[in-house]
């Protein structure tokens, strides 16, 4: 045990000093101008308006034509982007934003705080899938002139400002939407934005083609010519055009852990870890709780105690991400919180903790079995399932795996609540009344809809959520959420397994000024190619 | 070929139209109920990649989509569009399925008749090798080689084919149909083409490749002992005229059978090969469409395909005709 606890003590500082080594390696100075960046990402898009929807690829490419009123910088401190000022009533009731002058979209119109207004209450407020619990508070909305615009809420909404940025609010030009059918407005897939990057093409199945945009409110910027993202959907394949040259970057683990280490040479390649902090992704285990046995919260206790996070992420992960110890990610700083029932490895006390919930062993040593569910396609979560079946095995539970395609799998989980276990992950977000209260909300107990509740209750909770999204009082508001952490980690409806860090490899050709929090979606105005690289 | 000889073919051609419609329209009937039958639609995925929905967002759409009508409602809905060679259209890709189809199959028809152009030609010429040399080494040679590269799978080879000329070599392309980095027109733009297209249609080509070299193979073994092939050699033929000009014609009607069977794979059988080399077809499109629940796209391929398929077989029995003058229509 404490040769183990030894070794991953250097595992930990290897990897500390490797991911700074690294980081300092992507940002660099002295800019040049010219090159087209290519780029590859791990599945095509559907659209290029994150407005409307929010899945990540989409976000990927559309950040570097959409812009948010804010962004943030390494330590997911906002910054500003359209928005160059922001203040905050004392009482948390007012949010006025300052906007940028002299800003114009691709087409060539102003932008103003009419397109922000119409944007939050036409896309944000009724359609953008986050945006409806984002935006919940906003009442009205005032314009006294058109570089201001002042939001008045009916409860303070202390989560905004970790939000809105390309990805969680792009502002959306409102001569191109107003009046139409903003779902299938042509505009979401050829977007006109604010950004560094004008849309050019896409071609379906090929490629998506951006161009510098010679107007850019930032002087100077951006310093590429342009941005070719290039859909190669076979990993190995995407790993090989990265090293021919072809691509300079992938984004968002579109590399599999296990082909890092031909990349691992530091004169030609760089990592970067922190472009997905903004996501603060989790993978997890669900329980349905509606099942007899894993109603009982020591049957799932036991479970949590019988698998070896430690071993999982250096198994399956490789050691890229870290052991999961709540609800709410360790890169969410501000209110994440360890000082919670925590599960190591001990399978005298699952064994202990069966017995009390009355399931004893037979003969063989068996209790009982369980179904577990994972999505076809991500071998991630194929080998967690696998890592998650022997472990269960040594305490007498039997999984059976039940490999499903994604569409069946949503349905069979989220739908038909027709399941026992679930393995996925999901994104957390920057803040928990954004990302991590829909988990375990009772209000949010919603069947057909996928990412919700499947049947967690807990009133105590659901109360001390509430009040941590309406309090204006930020210590207030983090002893709350130490709370929520503290009751989630006893019930365990879900077991957080590991927290993923999303992985950016490039070439060493591939700078930037300065890594950001949510570099995922940083629009790329600062990256530049270095020439005389291979 | 006597002139009622080609009225006839005209006739066969006639009667094979017009039966291609009962055909199509239950291939059409039976991909709507099937695809019935799949858990799950398009909305779920949506939903499901957003990371995020509410139950409003989600009837709203099923509503745009008109997948909250009962399924008898929406078969009449296909059906009728179906009768009007009307597609539909793809909520997902938010484009027509017409346009959707046209744009990737330049890619499907470039790759699968460089593929199948390469497989038949070199099966045959390897199987009138092997013909010519029975049980001699030059058979056991071509024999071992194409045997591995039929067991081998066509997406290892590919990746393969790329770790060694792409990434190691650096002479051809690894992925995608042209260089999208440059804009090319004319003799550039065809020699950018072919280059794109040399190691996918290999890698596809070797699929096929051993089935033709062992038909042509067998069929050839089996003509050198035929009557006619001795009555050639009595009258003084060459040898060589008897390979190419007796035993091969004869032995091309059996490669023929098999071609028309495996182009009906043409526009959809390439999936890992389109994959690997990011080829931007239709079997790429076909396979996405199901994990994404794209009914509309799905079964517009399927239609389109069967189409293909059906028309491709009327093409093969003509083909016959001109081969083997003893077939009647």
């Amino acid at each position: 045990m404490k040769f183990r606890i030894f070794l991953n003590a250097v595992t930990l500082v290897a990897f500390l000093a490797v991911s700074a080594l690294t980081q300092a390696q992507t940002v660099g100075r002295n800019p040049v101008r010219g090159g087209v960046l290519n780029v590859s990402i791990l599945t095509e898009p559907v659209t290029l308006n994150s407005g409307i929807h929010t899945t990540m690829y989409i976000g990927e490419v559309a950040s570097k034509v959409q812009e948010g009123l804010i962004s943030f910088d390494a330590d997911l401190k906002p910054v500003p982007a359209l928005a160059t000022k922001w203040e905050v009533a004392p009482d948390g009731k007012t949010i006025a934003f300052d906007l940028r002058k002299g800003v114009k979209w691709h087409d060539g119109r102003d932008f103003t705080a009419a397109d922000v207004a119409f944007t939050l209450k036409e896309v944000w407020q009724k359609i953008h899938p986050f945006g409806k619990a984002a935006f919940a508070n906003v009442d009205r909305v005032e314009v006294p002139d058109p570089h201001r615009i002042v939001l008045h809420l009916s409860a303070p909404a202390p989560y905004l400002l970790n939000y809105i940025n390309a990805y969680g609010a792009p502002v959306l030009p409102k001569h191109l939407y107003e009046g139409t059918d903003i779902v299938n407005n042509p505009y979401n897939a050829k977007p006109v934005g604010t950004g560094p990057f004008v849309f050019r093409e896409w071609v379906k199945g090929s490629h998506i083609r951006l161009e510098r945009n010679p107007g850019y409110w930032q002087e100077g910027r951006p310093y590429l010519d342009g941005i070719l993202f290039r859909f190669i959907p076979d990993a190995a394949a995407r790993a090989v055009v990265l090293q021919s040259g072809e691509v300079d970057v992938s984004v968002g683990s579109a590399l599999p852990a296990t082909s890092l280490a031909q990349f691992r040479d530091k004169s030609r390649y760089s990592f970067n870890l922190i472009d997905g902090n903004y996501l603060a992704t989790i993978a997890f285990a669900q329980f349905n709780v509606n099942e007899k046995r894993l109603s009982d919260k020591r049957v799932r206790q036991a479970i949590a105690h019988a698998i070896d996070r430690e071993a999982l992420l250096k198994v399956v992960y490789l050691g890229y991400g870290k052991v999961a110890t709540g609800p709410i990610p360790s890169s969410v700083t501000k209110y994440y919180s360890p000082d919670t029932r925590q599960y190591p490895l001990d399978l005298k006390r699952a064994a202990q903790l069966l017995d009390e919930a009355g399931y004893r062993a037979d003969a063989g040593g068996r209790r009982f079995g369980l179904r577990l569910v994972i999505a076809a396609g991500q071998t991630q979560y194929t080998r967690t399932a696998e890592f998650i079946k022997q472990s269960l095995a040594k305490i007498g539970i039997d999984v059976e795996l039940q490999t499903l395609d994604y569409a069946t799998s949503l349905r069979r989980v989220f739908t038909e609540w027709d399941y026992d276990i679930f393995v996925s992950s999901m994104h957390r977000l920057p803040d928990p009344t954004l990302g991590v209260q829909r988990i375990f909300w009772t209000q949010n107990i919603r069947k057909g809809v996928p990412w919700t509740n499947t049947g967690y209750s807990n009133p105590k909770l659901d109360a001390l959520m509430e009040q941590a999204a309406r309090e204006p009082d930020e210590t207030k508001r983090k002893a709350q959420i130490k709370e929520w952490q503290q009751i989630v980690q006893e019930d365990v409806p879900i077991l957080e397994l590991i927290e993923p860090v999303w992985i950016t490899v490039s070439t060493a050709r591939f700078r930037k000024l300065a890594l950001q929090g949510d570099g995922l979606f940083s629009s790329w105005a600062d990256a530049w190619l270095e020439p005389g690289k291979k | 070929m006597t002139q009622t000889r080609i009225s006839a073919v005209f006739r066969f051609l006639r009667r094979r139209l017009w039966q291609v419609v009962p055909v199509v329209f239950g291939i059409a009937l039976l991909n709507f109920l099937i695809l019935q039958l799949a858990p799950g639609d398009v909305v779920d995925v949506l939903a499901g990649e957003a990371g995020a929905a509410t139950p409003e967002y989600m009837a709203r759409l099923r509503a745009d989509f008109g997948l909250d009508k009962p399924v008898p409602v929406q078969f009449l809905h296909y059906i009728q569009h179906t009768a009007l060679l009307d597609l539909g259209f793809s909520f997902r890709q938010n484009m027509p399925v017409l346009q959707l189809i046209l744009e990737r199959l330049p890619a499907t028809l470039a790759l699968m008749t460089a593929a199948m152009g390469i497989a038949v030609i070199s099966g045959l010429i390897l199987g009138v090798l092997s013909a010519r040399h029975v049980h001699r080494a030059a058979d056991r040679v071509i024999s071992i080689f194409v045997l591995v590269t039929y067991a081998l799978p066509t997406f290892w080879l590919g990746l393969m084919a790329i770790v060694l000329f792409s990434a190691r070599l650096g002479w051809l392309p690894s992925s995608g149909m042209t260089d999208i980095s440059v804009e090319l027109t004319g003799f550039a733009y065809l020699r950018d083409l072919a280059k794109h297209t040399v190691l996918p249609a290999l890698t596809l080509a070797t699929f096929y490749l051993a089935v033709y070299t062992r038909l042509v193979r067998t069929a050839m073994l089996e003509y050198f002992g035929a009557d006619f092939i001795r009555t050639a050699r009595a009258k003084g033929a060459t040898e060589a005229r008897i390979t190419l000009f007796h035993a091969l014609r004869n032995a091309l009607l059996p490669l023929m059978t098999m071609l028309g069977l495996q182009l009906g794979s043409i526009l959809s059988g390439a999936v890992l090969v389109e994959s690997v080399f990011s080829w931007p077809g239709l079997g790429r499109l076909a396979f996405e469409s199901v994990l994404a629940r794209d009914f509309n796209l799905l079964l517009g391929i399927l239609l389109f395909s069967s189409v293909m398929v059906t028309v491709l077989n009327i093409c093969v029995d003509v083909v016959y005709a001109f081969l083997d003058p003893r077939i009647e229509f």
